[in-house]
């Protein structure tokens, strides 16, 4: 089973630690992984943006990148499903739809396709989960309070297999904390509200870690939670899992 | 050019305790619906039912309309059709003429207020009462409403409060809602009683028997229509519904998405003018075969405006029905309003953070956050995006898709976000303005990667 590795430029060059636990993570559970060398962005900022015609390029260098794996891994719920929903490429359609079949992100690998049952990982914090909307309400990586479905969430079924965690659920479990993509600029005043409200409902559960599939949401509430000067800190769920502390 | 989304919102949030406030009352509408929606084990199969039910009849809607206008006729109800809001209140305006009308109490339309009537009535000299509770409280303090089933949502009893003293006489600083309320009844009672025309919306016209029904928890659309000698309807073309059986599915779903409740107070049926009455029904097009005709947008003339994605979304709970500067704001008219102008409301599919949740709650399932998405690309496509937002993304997409100007430009510009420009938006640096920039690390994963990774190739 070969697998590439899909880190997203801004964890590429902000997170590096999320990509290394990626890595290592996977490695530990006897996968192949390849880091192909010249991959950039899947184009997601520019298509959220309104100028998806914008995204061709990196399209293609995507495909490049990333054809001829059984499966593409990235710790990013957001990413992955804007590959999922519109990769394009007209010169290579096959591989396109290929790479569209066989993305995945990180905690949806872990747990369909190698469907592990316990993990050597121990994390001896309390924390409280963050669902992207991407991941959630877009890839389907837990079931969603609007819904009338069974209950399940794929996260923290994976946190539980992690010795000394102590998991909190805040209220309003999956509301959006207002990054999203250019929004957290261009709409700023709405974006950092939306934020401190999900910091501060996850700071009522006394909670020393906020974690997440998506680097980008964490990005945003570390900045607030650094400006606020708050105890609590951000680490992404790779981290936790790969963590042996 | 008028103030825009972002700019408007943030002048709501500028006051924190009153934007708290506001996104807990809607955030308990969005409970009280949750809770309703779980009593019902088939929830999600209405939501199918009334999906598809919809679809049906946009896709038939020629034929619907015409069973629709020939059995409403056979009832003695007479049909008007207007192309666009300007003839809808022309043919408003020559009913009233007609009869020489003098006092007009309306229940709620949302279509009166995407239309203007009242503003184009007002210029004509001609005073509507606005009979909705929350409606008449923003009729009196020249607001529009911010909301589509809660019009007054963004007002507190102390608002009502002054407002009611000033317009209504009440106790000075009694806040008491039952007072408050009775005060209005009163007023309204005698408005009712004094009206020569009620003009209602409609919720649900029914093809197959030429009635109508409208849906109120106040009765006010009854009162309404029940005392005066002439009812005019007002309905988008999008209301009809082919069999009355389809309203065990709406029904059921409207009241449950809007409000958490099991059902309107009031569902009341129209099929014929009472004796000695007359009875008209406005048929509105104002955009809506336009809408029809865009492949990707058609099925937002689902809706039957129930305004449960207002209540679920983040980002109108925290910046106001106002913040949206049209008749519907939040997420479906995030999608309706680009069609009516879209160099105007060109911002409005941008105010998302595409999180989902409408699409969520839709009882109808309109994809609104994919239409969302797919209104940005239009916008775009159309030249109303800014130029400088173009700029920057030209320049971001030119550096993302070359591997190699993309390591030196991370390289470069780190620390100063020279890689996401959107991050410093113009010359200010927004993200920076309530959040600090993520610390830039020594090295990149990719160059962790060649030194320490099982570099294969």
């Amino acid at each position: 089973m070969k697998i590439a590795l899909f880190i997203p430029c801004y964890i590429d060059q902000f997170y590096p630690n999320v990509g290394i636990a990626t890595l290592q993570l996977l490695e530990k559970l006897g996968c192949d992984v390849t880091f192909p060398l010249e991959q950039t962005c899947c184009g997601q900022p520019m298509a959220n943006s309104g100028f998806a015609s914008l995204s061709k390029g990196c399209d293609a260098n995507f495909v490049k990148n990333f054809s001829g794996f059984d499966y593409i891994v990235a710790p990013s719920g957001s990413c992955v499903l804007h590959v999922k929903e519109h990769l394009h490429d007209d010169k290579n359609p096959n591989e396109a739809l290929q790479i569209r079949n066989t993305v995945y992100e990180l905690t949806e690998f872990l747990t369909d396709i190698l469907k592990i049952k316990n993990l050597n990982a121990s994390f001896p914090y309390k924390v409280g989960l963050h669902n992207s909307c991407h991941g959630q309400r877009g890839l389907n990586l837990s079931s969603m309070s609007e819904r009338m479905l069974p209950e399940f969430s794929k996260a923290e079924e994976l946190l539980k297999m992690v010795r000394g965690i102590e998991l909190r659920r805040p209220e309003r479990n999956d509301e959006c904390c207002g990054f999203g993509g250019t929004f957290c600029v261009f709409e700023e005043a709405v974006s950092v509200k939306m934020g401190k409200d999900r910091i501060s409902q996850h700071e009522a559960n006394d909670v020393d870690y906020i974690t997440g599939g998506d680097t980008s949401c964490l990005m945003h509430l570390e900045g607030i939670l650094k400006r606020q000067e708050s105890k609590v800190k951000i680490i992404h769920i790779a981290e936790i899992l790969n963590s042996l502390l | 050019m008028a103030a825009k989304h972002a700019e408007l919102a943030e002048k709501f949030i500028a006051d924190e305790p009153r934007t708290d406030w506001h996104d807990e009352t809607l955030w308990f509408v969005r409970s009280k619906r949750d809770k309703a929606a779980h009593g019902l084990p088939e929830w999600e199969q209405l939501r199918e039912w009334g999906s598809q039910i919809k679809n049906h009849t946009l896709s038939n809607l020629s034929n619907y309309l015409k069973e629709f206008e020939e059995n409403a006729i056979a009832n003695g109800i007479k049909i008007h059709w207007a192309a666009d809001g300007d003839e809808h209140n022309k043919i408003i305006h020559d009913i009233i003429r007609k009869h020489n009308i003098k006092k007009i109490v309306k229940s709620k339309s949302m279509l009166t207020e995407e239309c203007h009537l009242n503003e184009y009535l007002q210029h004509n000299g001609i005073e509507v009462v606005d009979t909705d509770l929350g409606e008449r409280i923003v009729q009196f303090r020249k607001e529009p409403p911010s909301h589509i089933v809660l019009p007054a949502i963004h007002l507190k009893k102390e608002d009502v409060s002054a407002t009611f003293h000033e317009h209504l006489q009440t106790e000075k600083g009694n806040n008491d809602p039952q007072y408050l309320t009775e005060a209005a009844r009163q007023h309204l009672r005698n408005k009712f009683v004094e009206s020569d025309l009620a003009i209602t919306g409609v919720n649900f016209a029914i093809a197959e028997t030429g009635g109508f029904v409208v849906c109120t928890n106040e009765g006010n659309a009854d009162m309404g229509a029940h005392t005066a000698p002439v009812h005019i309807a007002c309905m988008g073309f999008e209301k009809l519904i082919p069999k009355a059986e389809h309203l065990s599915v709406f029904l059921r779903l409207l009241a449950r998405s809007a409000t958490g409740q099991p059902i309107t107070t009031y569902s009341s049926h129209f099929h014929r003018p009472r004796p000695g009455q007359e009875m008209h029904i406005v048929i509105v097009d104002n955009g809506r075969s336009r809408q029809l005709g865009r492949e990707d947008f058609r099925n937002s003339l689902k809706c039957i405006r129930c305004a449960a994605c207002f209540n679920t979304c983040p980002v109108y709970r925290r910046s106001g029905g106002h913040s949206y500067h049209t008749a519907v704001a939040g997420p479906i008219g995030s999608i309706l309003n680009p069609n009516l102008d879209m160099k105007a409301n060109a911002d409005l599919p941008f105010a998302s953070t595409l999180c989902g949740s409408c699409s969520n709650v839709c009882p109808v399932k309109i994809n609104i956050h994919e239409q969302l998405w797919k209104w940005r690309q239009v916008i775009s496509e159309e030249g109303y995006a800014a130029t400088s937002k173009k700029v920057a993304m030209e320049g971001m997409s030119f550096v993302l898709s070359n591997p190699k100007l993309y390591r030196f430009a991370g390289k470069m510009g780190r620390g100063v976000m020279k890689l996401f420009p959107f991050m410093v938006n113009n010359k200010l640096n927004v993200w920076f303005k309530q959040r600090e920039m993520p610390e830039p690390p020594k090295e990149s994963f990719r160059d962790w990667y060649l030194k320490n990774g099982k570099f294969k190739k």
